[in-house]
């Protein structure tokens, strides 16, 4: 059997092995597959979907439809990372079908410059740094709330690339996308996030 | 290529000069400006705390699962 892996925790013969033994419902390797990838399906569930009966319904429909679709699984990722997109996936469409939120426009969220490449509206330096620790509560939920100020498709990509730290051809791969479209869309994702926390007094205060 | 950046060069590209994947010329040229611009010694620092700033509000960690979810798991395919 031939395949290709991105980011495969096992070496392929055991992935083979793996595989094999889930599409036969081999009750030890279920429960052992399910007890080991579980925790971070949740976890990363939980990064898009902010009610935690949610996120665990999201989890479930993803392991279901997981195993439904094992048959037509070729190899052409690790087991894991196919089932984290399937995550992702079913979180983002349960998002959608809930979404009220006050997302904001990227062109918005990005830096203007005048015509000698000089940056406007200039603010001043930040109150916090980058390795001071969320001490609060209060302004981890500021975080939080502007974090999910950013348009979808970016905070997609900064929770992916920048908080779960995935690879990015893995990343790309999840979402469909080209390396190259991904590292820009990264990178605007964290000028808008800059932008957003810039808004806020208790981390950049203003005159 | 100009050893004088501009700003918005500066920015346009700073994610490179963050994942440290520049020619060592381009790195010159970036550090040249910096040496000279504290906007963008700002701008620098605010684009690496954001992300980190993220990283520290979501991070949830791995916890193990819920036993009844697991076991809600396993049951769809007993």
């Amino acid at each position: 059997m031939s395949g290709v892996q991105d980011s495969a925790p096992t070496p392929m013969s055991d992935e083979s092995n793996l595989v094999r033994a889930l599409r036969a419902r081999d009750p030890a390797e279920t429960e052992r597959f399910v007890r080991s990838q579980s925790p971070r399906a949740l976890s990363l569930a939980r990064r898009f979907l902010r009610n935690e009966e949610d996120a665990r319904e999201v989890v479930q429909e993803a392991f279901l439809s997981f195993f439904r679709s094992l048959d037509e699984f070729r190899g052409q990722a690790a087991l894991s990372t196919w089932l984290h997109r399937i995550v992702v996936n079913s979180a983002l469409m349960r998002r959608r079908r809930a979404s009220n939120r006050l997302e904001r426009q990227i062109d918005d969220l990005l830096p203007k410059f005048d015509e000698t490449g000089h940056r406007l509206s200039v603010g001043p330096a930040w109150a916090i740094s980058a390795d001071e620790q969320l001490a609060t509560q209060e302004l981890r939920d500021i975080v939080r709330r502007r974090i999910e100020e950013l348009p979808e498709s970016y905070r997609i990509v900064l929770i992916l690339r920048d908080i779960e730290q995935l690879d990015s051809e893995v990343v790309a791969e999840m979402l469909e996308t080209t390396p190259n479209a991904l590292k820009t869309r990264l990178h605007r994702a964290r000028q808008a996030l800059r932008t957003l926390l810039e808004e806020e007094p208790s981390i950049c205060p203003r005159n | 290529m100009s050893s004088e950046l501009t700003c918005k060069e500066l920015i346009d590209f700073l994610d490179d000069y963050v994942a440290g994947a520049q020619t060592a010329q381009a790195r010159a040229a970036f550090e040249a400006h910096l040496s000279i611009c504290p906007e963008c010694v700002d701008y620098l620092a605010q684009y690496r705390a954001a992300p980190r700033l993220a990283r520290a509000a979501l991070d949830g960690g791995a916890h193990a699962a819920p036993e009844d979810l697991i076991q809600a798991i396993l049951k769809t395919r007993r």
